[in-house]
């Protein structure tokens, strides 16, 4: 019998663990050591609390005490003051940005209110490492009740019913991807997890393995049951070594208890799961490519049909699924299709994590109800633009979706809305952007991360996604034409018919999306040579307002070109075709007589 | 580490792990939970508070009351009185017992915590605690 009285859940996730919150937790055993509380509190390394930007996270437990940007040397008064007295430490709370009030009860702070944790349910809860508090939690019940009480046949019908959808982009209904790989009879099946994860500023995945293994183990074992699949796979990324520590001590956890492995719960169903190391390209997340990169292939993908579900790893039949996707099956099955179809909008159901990135006061990770605005997400959970400036627009979907303004704000997230509004659910990357961040200059971004990552194997994407990125930098140039805006949306459009995959098919979408709702944006850089936002170096132009310069020469000198001439106490005037627009003589103007524009 | 059989045992299992979070469950619906809160300043701890914690925490684990959270606070300026344990039930005004031993204890918990009934040995309350 456990007698902690208090328990201190520091975050072990990869954000602040590089923040070096492993020393934090040493620090606090040994000062609880040294006031002899080592029995009375239980100190514990959890995942992602999904507030990474003020990490590290101290959570003190059961008064709900939430400390932020915690440092190792802050270990001696949270023991001393917190844990020994029972006085909070002041300096550490959280403080709500706009009110600065610090905040006493974790319950009660905005980035947690809206939110709905389902797949994130024990990420910041519970110690990933330790399989006993994930059955604590109701761990593996979800197996066992599959294995036991229903047939395979009843747990396809329940995940269909429970109207869950791919959380990997493409929003397939999961149970009608079971059933296909279900219904193909063969010697040989696979389950495979897709934890590639190769969207930029993406880290939903990462989050869930590292906070809550086992409950991908755990799907990955019912989806073997109900396809018929004694075998499982994740493919990961080699760059997520924390993650993949923590998945290998949870398989190995759950073969010591006869959870994985041959006869599980003495039901005769075995089941089995292998890790497979992928090297980090996007591509290799689509699910053909992924496949032939696990069979120690070229990562390219091939056409579909054949899908996975007839024709997969070494020709049989294989059911992918994210790994956000299987996080959500246990609770499926333990709480029945009718509660998680209960969340969310007609058409998409349950819950959706969501990294937050950007120009946003709170970065960090988030779960909410499908159907939750667009504007909840930014202002309230968010916490705002940062530095006061003004929303402009977010992009959705990373790579392969679109951007969406302040006209979209109250749309509600779901996979159909986002499509209408042409941009894409995606994995759930969202990158929200201010005034300050100039439109072609984010498509250019996408595309010139599109045209690394193609694999080159089918032309249009290949030669494509290289002539849009060279035309977006010339626009960004201010060399563009409005014949190259005209060729952008046609060689856009044909890419998205004639690509082979999923890559090529969406590379385009940032680059529709942002002329389709900044066409004024595009032509101020082509017409006017004018950044709008003040971005693009190449089109900025420093110019001297003659009604306010008093000739006092500070700016001629500091120019390192020589470009300002000027006599003392007369106006001085800024040669344009000298300027490298280091901004030097904007900073040294005392008079504010330099405009930037 | 032994293989678990059948569901039933995995069962058996989490009953037996719920002790390690149910703690943290409890914080979660912090407002709903009857807070015992023991002074485990010098003084308190000279008095024998931290026998009448140990106390406090086996009664409330062997009667299985899972609305019960205990916790520990500063001086909370009743060293007279000490050991001193302050009970706060949802929607009620926190109540203080002074000189608290083994046996009281039990009498908290039967009486007040269990029932609302009050008992003998409430001081009355001068001050909110520092944390409120
Ligand atoms: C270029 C490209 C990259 C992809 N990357 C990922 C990825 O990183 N993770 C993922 O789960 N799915 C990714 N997908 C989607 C997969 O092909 C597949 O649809 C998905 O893993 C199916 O799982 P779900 O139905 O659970 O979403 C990608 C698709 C494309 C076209
Ligand atoms: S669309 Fe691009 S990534 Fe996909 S197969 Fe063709 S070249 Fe490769
Ligand atoms: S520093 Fe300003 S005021 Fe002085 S000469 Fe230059 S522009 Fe004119
Ligand atoms: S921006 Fe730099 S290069 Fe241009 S005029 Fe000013 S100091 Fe000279
Ligand atoms: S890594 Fe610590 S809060 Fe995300």
């Amino acid at each position: 019998m456990s007698k902690y009285k208090m328990h201190v859940l520091v975050c072990g996730g990869t954000g602040c663990l590089s923040s070096n919150s492993s020393q934090i937790v040493d620090n606090i055993k040994k000062y609880l050591k040294e006031n002899g509380m080592e029995n009375d509190v239980q100190v514990l390394k959890t995942g992602c609390f999904g507030f990474c930007e003020k990490g590290p996270i101290v959570k003190i437990l059961p008064d709900n005490t939430f400390y932020v940007q915690v440092k190792p040397e802050d270990a001696e008064i949270i023991v001393k003051e917190h844990l020994v007295k029972g006085r909070k430490v002041e300096r550490l709370l959280y403080k709500e940005p706009l009110t600065n009030k610090s905040i006493e009860d974790s319950k009660h702070m905005d980035f947690y209110k809206k939110q709905m944790r389902v797949a994130l349910r024990n990420c910041g809860f519970i110690d990933p490492d330790n399989i006993d508090e994930y059955i604590a939690r109701d761990g593996y019940q979800a197996l066992g009740k599959a294995l036991t009480e229903m047939t395979p046949e009843t747990v396809i019908e329940e995940v269909k019913k429970s109207g869950l959808r791919g959380r990997g982009g493409g929003g397939f209904p999961t149970g009608l991807k079971w059933e296909f790989a279900h219904k193909n009879k063969a010697d040989q099946k696979y389950v495979v997890c897709n934890a590639d994860e190769g969207d930029p500023g993406a880290f939903m995945d990462r989050s869930i393995l590292e906070g809550d293994p086992h409950s991908v183990v755990e799907a990955m074992a019912i989806c073997g049951y109900a396809i018929g699949a004694n075998k499982g796979l994740v493919y990961i990324r080699a760059e997520y070594p924390l993650a993949i520590q923590r998945l290998r001590n949870a398989i190995k956890s759950a073969r010591e208890y006869g959870l994985l492995g041959k006869d599980i719960l003495g039901t005769g169903f075995d089941f089995d799961i292998e890790i497979k190391y992928g090297a980090g390209a996007f591509v290799c997340g689509e699910e053909t490519a992924l496949i032939h990169s696990m069979e120690g292939g070229r990562g390219e993908p091939t056409t579909k049909p054949p899908f996975p579900a007839e024709s997969g790893f070494w020709g049989k039949p294989t059911n992918v699924n994210n790994v956000e996707t299987f996080a959500n099956i246990p609770v499926i099955l333990l709480k029945g299709a009718d509660w998680f179809s209960s969340i969310g909008t007609e058409k998409s159901k349950g819950t959706k994590v969501f990294a937050l990135a950007g120009k946003i006061n709170n970065v960090g990770l988030i779960e909410v109800p499908m159907g939750t605005t667009l504007r909840e997400v930014i202002f309230d959970i968010g916490g705002g633009i940062k530095n006061g400036k003004k929303f402009k627009a977010v992009q959705t979907g990373g790579p392969s979706g679109g951007c969406l303004t302040e006209k979209d704000l109250d749309t509600p997230i779901d996979f159909d809305n986002l499509l209408a509004k042409g941009s894409m659910m995606g994995s759930g990357g969202m990158i929200v952007m201010d005034e300050d961040d100039c439109m072609p200059s984010v498509a250019k971004f996408y595309l010139e991360f599109t045209e690394d990552e193609s694999c080159g194997k089918c032309t249009p994407c290949r030669v494509g996604t290289k002539r849009l990125s060279e035309i977006l930098t010339k626009i960004t140039e201010g060399k563009g034409t409005m014949e190259d805006l005209q060729t952008l949306k046609t060689l856009s459009q044909t890419i998205k018919d004639t690509a082979l995959c999923g890559l090529g098919q969406t590379a385009p979408n940032p680059v529709l999306s942002t002329i389709e709702t900044f066409w004024d944006e595009y032509v101020a850089h082509v017409k006017e040579h004018r950044c709008p936002a003040g971005q693009c170096t190449a089109l900025l132009q420093y110019k001297i307002l003659e009604e306010k310069c008093i000739g006092c020469t500070a700016c001629s000198r500091v120019c390192p070109v020589g470009a300002i001439s000027g006599k003392v106490k007369s106006t001085h005037v800024i040669d344009q075709d000298k300027c490298i627009k280091c901004g030097a003589c904007y900073d040294k103007c005392k008079f504010s007589a330099i405009v930037r524009q | 580490m032994a293989k678990i059989k059948s569901l039933e045992e995995l069962k058996q299992l989490r009953e037996q792990f719920k002790s390690k979070v149910d703690l943290r469950e409890k914080g979660d619906k912090m407002e709903k939970m009857i807070q015992i809160r023991v002074a485990m300043a010098t003084c308190g701890i000279a008095a024998g508070a931290r026998d009448v914690m140990n106390a406090l925490v086996d009664e409330v684990s062997a009667q299985k009351l899972d609305n019960v959270v205990i916790s520990q606070t500063g001086c909370m300026g009743y060293c007279y009185a000490e050991p001193t344990v302050e009970v706060t039930i949802p929607g009620k005004e926190p109540v203080v017992f002074g000189e608290v031993d083994k046996e009281k204890v039990k009498e908290i918990i039967e009486k007040y915590v269990k029932n609302g009934e009050l008992l003998d040995g409430i001081i009355p309350v001068t001050h909110k605690t520092v944390d409120e």
